[in-house]
């Protein structure tokens, strides 16, 4: 490996995949069995975090930058003038083992701009997948991005060495789709994702009859979202979002709030804000459908299009049905636990557990750690001290708001930096 | 505070010995007692001060009752939560464990109690800290062809992440070796034994020199903190979440940390 090409090459190809947000790297269980290098089997590490906030977990790399494709968001389009790089599979072997071994990450992210065709780039993805498989006894996770087209059987290769596919779908609606990557439709991305699914399905019984059954990408399926940029409402989001997970067992989907990279007039201008307390609100109410039992649409409907930027969407969903409050702590099922403003699923937990040896009082609550700023409003429990007034859900709103403070207040109120 | 009618047991700094001080309270009937290791131990003008010595029977005795009255949850709590070394953490996992033997429940989820619920956080916030240590353990290769790490936890939390890297790297060998309690462990491809070094004088542990290292350990580093820096979205920068994940006191000995 020669030192100085390869810096520039990582240089170049780590800057391109850094749009993908996954990196995640739980969900796996992959042992080391053979005194091999890595295990894949406990919770997600993150090694290190990026000044942004987001976690370092993977070596997020693409193949290559240069794609045949013109898809107005991407940074890699075709008629982008960047600098083009591409990684030799072996580059990709070695840099993977070299930063395993040191515990700098979990395993690896691979994904590619497509040239040739879907087929020739999935090929090479998975010839990196199974040389550090194979030859390196490597166990540690990888993750391989899907490419829209490629061949049913190239997919079932994947899986084989895999512990998560993915395939973004970027756009959450099909006309936006067309909109900015006319090229591209969406069933090419649907094909190699409908070919994972079903395969998973078929390995998991035939792995209930023969024991010795391969695993096939046991982290199973994910998928990413850009958001804010074509003007989409929340429900579009939330509705796709839904789908996805319910049509195709997906194991997450992310939401990624678009960074102008163009002055493509399709596109939010560059100088535009990432809109990152809206990406924040999708990811809660994305948390209340998988953890929270909630449907979507009770959150999101026709009556409600957007979220509120201002309360968390549990708390927007409990103020506009104040009916179902409030809730005795010391009696309410685990359902209902689950739907009061400012109780986590922990808390939950915890209240569950705790309320066998005692009734619980306001007290108790405030020592396990529950947010009571905005959970009071909604319980009663152990003590005669509760809201008795009538308040309506603008009301309880404010009065909400007023004792509380965001970690948004600069987005949600940007006049006031005129006054500091 | 201290009182005449106090009792102060004295042990050397392991669990072992803490059990056996669990048993003397048990065997001797001792009410008011303080439990405290060696090296926090301090003279006191009042009350009765002894030193317990550690006898494995005696802690294995205690060990097994405690088992009785607890769930595996709650012992895996107890033992983190030792391993803490906070001041004053032996007293509480004392009432805990006076408080499962009197009870004829489990009480290990019993969050309510200020004990439970104590020993509870003390033992999350060790959790936390072994998984930061998973995490921010950063192997060197040295000329020897070992991958040297060093740490420096908050709390002692060696004892728990050893299975973790024998699992991991089990065809590599490897050195984690905590510099504030100078102790570490030494995978041999075979089993991890406990050691203690004597580093030479001039030995910076933030330094990557040639002397005791790799050539090629510098170019993988560079690599790491290019890669680091590459990915890093700028119109995303939020340094207070930054410094949330990655506290300032773990910024020494994370290579991507240094540039």
């Amino acid at each position: 490996m020669s030192f100085e090409r390869t810096q520039e090459k990582l240089k170049i190809l780590a800057d391109a995949a850094k749009y993908d947000v996954s990196c995640a790297s739980s969900g796996s269980k992959r042992s080391n069995t053979s005194k091999g290098l890595g295990d894949a089997t406990g919770m997600g590490i993150c090694h290190s975090y990026t000044e942004d906030g987001r976690c370092v977990s993977l070596l997020k790399i693409l193949l290559t930058n240069y794609c045949i494709f013109d898809c107005a968001y991407c940074v890699t389009r075709k008629s982008n003038d960047i600098k083009r790089a591409a990684f030799q599979v072996q580059e990709v072997v070695d840099l993977t083992i070299n930063f395993y071994r040191r515990n700098y990450i979990e395993g690896l992210f691979l994904s590619s701009g497509i040239f040739k065709s879907a087929d020739y780039t999935m090929e090479r993805l998975v010839a990196v997948a199974k040389k550090l498989r194979l030859e390196e006894n490597f166990n540690g996770y990888i993750h391989l991005k899907s490419i829209p087209g490629a061949s049913d059987e190239l997919m079932k290769e994947a899986g084989l060495y895999a512990d998560r596919l993915s395939v973004n779908i970027e756009i959450p609606t099909k006309e936006g789709l067309k909109l900015l990557a006319p090229e591209k439709n969406r069933e090419d991305f649907i094909k190699p994702m409908k070919k994972v699914k079903n395969e998973i399905i078929l390995y998991n019984s035939e792995k209930k009859l023969i024991k010795s059954t391969p695993k096939f990408a046991p982290a199973g399926q994910s998928t990413q979202m850009i958001i804010g940029a074509i003007g989409e409402s929340d429900q579009q989001i939330m509705w796709t979002s839904n789908y996805f997970y319910k049509k195709f067992n997906l194991k997450r989907v992310y939401y990624s709030g678009y960074i102008p990279i163009s002055y493509d007039t399709r596109l939010p201008q560059i100088g535009t804000a990432v809109p990152m307390l809206r990406e924040n609100r999708l990811y809660q109410t994305d948390w209340l459908m998988r953890f929270y039992g909630f449907e979507v649409h009770e959150i999101l409907n026709n009556d409600h299009q957007n979220l509120d930027l201002e309360v968390d969407p549990k708390l927007g969903w409990a103020l506009r049905n104040l009916e179902q409050f409030p809730v005795d702590v010391n009696k309410a099922d685990k359902r209902m636990l689950a739907r009061v403003p400012g109780l986590g699923m922990k808390s939950v937990y915890k209240i569950l557990q705790a309320r066998r040896f005692r009734n619980l009082n306001w007290e108790h609550l405030q020592k396990m750690g529950v947010a009571l700023n905005r959970a009071k409003y909604f319980l009663i429990c152990q003590s005669r001290d509760f809201e008795r007034r009538d308040l309506t859900g603008p009301q309880l709103k404010s009065l909400i708001l007023q004792n509380s403070t965001s970690k948004y207040q600069k987005i949600l109120s940007p006049q006031l930096s005129l006054f500091e | 505070m201290i009182l005449p009618q106090d009792y102060t047991l004295v042990y050397d700094g392991t669990f072992d010995g803490f059990l056996t001080c669990v048993f003397h309270v048990y065997d001797l009937k001792l009410k008011q007692v303080h439990i405290q290791r060696k090296s926090h131990a301090q003279e006191s003008l009042f009350g009765t001060s002894e030193e317990v010595l550690t006898d494995l029977e005696k802690s294995d005795r205690v060990w097994k009752g405690i088992k009785k009255k607890t769930t595996a949850k709650g012992r895996s709590k107890l033992y983190y939560a030792f391993l803490s070394e906070q001041k004053q953490v032996e007293n509480l996992l004392l009432r805990y464990i006076q408080y499962a033997l009197n009870s004829t429940m489990l009480i290990d989820a019993d969050f309510a109690n200020q004990d439970v619920l104590k020993v509870t956080q003390v033992a999350k916030s060790v959790g936390r800290e072994k998984h930061r240590m998973e995490a921010f353990v950063r192997f060197r290769l040295t000329k020897d062809g070992l991958y040297f790490a060093n740490i420096e936890p908050d709390f002692d939390v060696l004892p728990l992440i050893s299975a973790h890297f024998k699992r991991r790297y089990a065809d590599q060998k490897w050195v984690i070796y905590d510099l504030k309690r100078n102790y570490g462990l030494y995978y041999d491809l075979e089993k991890v034994d406990i050691i203690n070094l004597s580093l030479p004088d001039d030995f910076d542990a933030t330094k990557t020199t040639s002397e005791f290292f790799a050539t090629e350990e510098l170019e993988f580093q560079t690599l790491w903190q290019d890669y680091f820096e590459s990915t890093n979205i700028p119109s995303r920068k939020n340094m207070k979440l930054h410094i949330q994940h990655v506290p300032k006191r773990y910024w020494k000995y994370l290579s991507e940390k240094l540039r």
